[in-house]
């Protein structure tokens, strides 16, 4: 099968491939660059533990070709941490409980730092709505929702 | 968080330094920064993938298997039949003496539910794997199948299961799990009234985020190492060494990592075929349910029927009660046999009875097995109780909180099953409720006591 070469900045790095045509972002970043934070839950872009960040955008790696990243700046919660201080939303996780088995964890910090880079200082409504493609199976949603806010609250004081 | 001192003040300790104190989880910041390795983030060079070809039928005899098509498949490099697994026929809880052996790790000469594993597929790629996995053809004769409890109990069934040689589990104590505790009869017969009612549930799948999977390498010193998500490391290893004929001391197992369990990765199921095809082949395996396969493959909770009998006083005593379970095995065993006689025992729920009766089946059905589930064999059980329990309450006219104090076990009470009730604190708990939820009960009620004679 005819290669294709792909190439992107993942979390500040260049990286090149060749992919098979039809190879998800998913595949590629786990299996072949060798990011494994993005997990594979179900395939089928319902459950967003594979959640990345692409162009500023929260994005179904499952669903997306890697082909058609070719020149995208791509983000995933491994990146998060800077020479290891962990990022405010990975801290406060830590702090409210809002990991269990920690298999959608990377999904949802996610799907938190979108919202937040988009709006930060949003209700409770709007978390639950940015966190909505997320799936907790733990159903340990409701620290999760407050680990956001209190990284919005603390965004807030700080603007201020 | 608040501890509350009141309770149990001359039994309780108060020099402990963890309850009451919030502690970091040791494994949140490997959750947090992506760094936690979960069974499916091992990945070997030359791994090759493992997809199942599965029964289309609920029951039926297999006439023949066909590979030739598939192993021309390119990329494919090993087909497994049952004629390849050294131990083919098992059972789980073998392990604590609970037999027969009445599961096929891949099915040998029938089926016995819609999904059983027939043939297994190892190639390249997943892609390969799967193509290859269609192009196997199984000459299936249909059989007359059943999937109601009653009907599999009625004489004339289809006989589900072979090793069983009926469609229910064969206890010690015969086709039923059996707890005998007074005079039930009697207690109607004096009982102000009888109420007898039925409940039932439907198989309860427990859908993890990460489905069930491992992936094994085979070492340079003829063992493998198997990364598994299961929640039962030791079971998993020693029924593996079981069914592959293999020394525990050929076999790592790693794990504890499991990305959402709920008892549905207590099944003994990946890693043995996974363990095979590694060791057939000599390249690493990754054997890892898609998310259909989590849904229709991976055992559920099994359904229940729960029938329950109650003699109750106008005064609120319950004095006779006889409760009759029925467990949805599916088409194997597992671990419902457990889940069925954890329900005898569990069936007079935390209620003093001075006479019971109780029958649980662990009925075999042509449905997907079902298995372990939060609190299996006692929480449908639990459902059941509890809402006749208000039925009760309603019926005699008596607030449903005040007539389970009347009825509640305390310290010295004998149970059903013989076993004295020890450390009982529903009392305490039902004294917070109803404070919290606002639901006041007569003074009487909140000064009673689960270990105090006489409060």
């Amino acid at each position: 099968m005819a290669k294709v070469p792909v190439q992107f900045t993942l979390n500040g790095s260049e990286k090149a491939e060749f992919v098979d045509s039809g190879t998800t972002l998913l595949h590629a970043l786990r299996d072949k660059i060798g990011d494994t934070s993005p997990k594979g839950g179900c395939h089928q872009g319902s459950c967003g533990a594979c959640s990345v960040i692409i162009d500023g955008e929260l994005r179904l790696s499952c669903l997306t070709l890697a082909e058609t990243c070719d020149g995208a700046v791509i983000s995933t919660t491994s990146g998060l941490s800077d020479s290891g201080v962990l990022h405010p939303l990975q801290r406060a996780f830590l702090d409210t409980f809002a990991t269990q088995c920690g298999f959608c964890t990377p999904g949802m910090i996610m799907a938190a730092k979108v919202l937040l880079d988009h709006t930060p200082n949003p209700s409770r409504d709007e978390v639950v709505e940015a966190l909505s493609g997320n799936i907790c199976r733990c159903t340990g949603y409701e620290p999760i929702i407050q680990a956001v806010l209190t990284v919005a609250r603390s965004n807030s004081q700080n603007a201020a | 968080m608040e501890l509350r001192k009141n309770y149990f003040a001359d039994v309780r300790r108060d020099d402990l330094h963890e309850i009451g104190q919030p502690r970091p989880r040791s494994d949140s910041p490997g959750h947090v920064t992506g760094k936690t390795a979960f069974f499916a983030d091992r990945n070997f060079p030359g791994m090759l993938h493992l997809k199942m070809v599965r029964s289309p039928h609920h029951h039926a005899r297999i006439r023949s298997i066909d590979t030739s098509e598939a192993e021309k498949h390119p990329g494919v490099v090993k087909i497994l039949t049952a004629k390849d697994v050294p131990h083919n026929v098992y059972t789980i809880l073998i392990l604590i003496q609970i037999g027969p052996e009445d599961e096929t790790v891949l099915a040998d000469g029938k089926v016995r539910w819609k999904g059983e594993a027939v043939v297994a597929v190892l190639a390249e790629t997943e892609r390969a794997a799967q193509e290859a996995a269609a192009k196997v053809k199984v000459d299936y004769e249909v059989l007359p199948a059943v999937f109601d409890m009653q009907e599999a109990l009625k004489p004339g069934a289809p006989l589900v299961n072979e090793y069983h040689g009926q469609n229910y589990y064969l206890y010690d104590s015969g086709e039923c799990r059996k707890v005998r505790f007074g005079d039930v009869e009697a207690g109607f017969t004096g009982a102000d009234h009888v109420l007898e009612q039925s409940y039932q549930s439907s198989p309860i799948e427990h859908a993890p985020t990460e489905t069930t999977g491992c992936v094994v390498a085979p070492e340079g010193n003829d063992r493998f190492t198997c990364y598994t998500n299961t929640q039962a490391m030791f079971f998993t290893l020693d029924n593996t060494s079981i069914i592959l004929q293999m020394p525990g001391s050929k076999l790592h197992f790693v794990g504890g990592t499991v990305g959402g369990g709920f008892g549905g990765k207590v099944d003994v199921i990946v890693e043995p075929i996974a363990i095979l095809g590694a060791k057939l082949t000599g390249r690493p395996v990754c054997f890892i349910y898609s998310r259909e396969e989590e849904m229709q493959i991976s055992s559920p909770r099994a359904a229940e029927k729960v029938v329950i009998k109650d003699g109750v006083m106008k005064d609120g005593r319950i004095v006779a009660r006889k409760v009759t379970g029925y467990t949805d095995a599916g088409a194997y065993s597992r671990h419902s046999p457990y889940g069925a006689q954890k329900g005898a025992g569990h069936y007079p729920g935390p209620y003093t009875i001075p006479n019971v009766w109780i029958d649980t089946y662990c009925v075999y059905t042509n449905r997907t097995p079902s298995s372990a589930m939060r609190g299996f064999g006692v929480t449908i059980g639990d459902f059941a109780l509890e809402v006749q329990m208000d039925k009760l309450a309603r019926l005699i006219g008596m607030d449903p909180l005040e007539f389970r104090f009347i009825n509640a076990y305390r310290d010295g009470d004998m149970k059903a099953h013989r076993q004295p009730t020890e450390g009982a604190a529903l009392i305490e708990c039902m004294q917070e409720a109803s404070r919290a939820a606002n639901w006041p009960v007569a003074e009487k009620y909140m000064a009673m006591s689960s270990y105090v004679k006489g409060a």
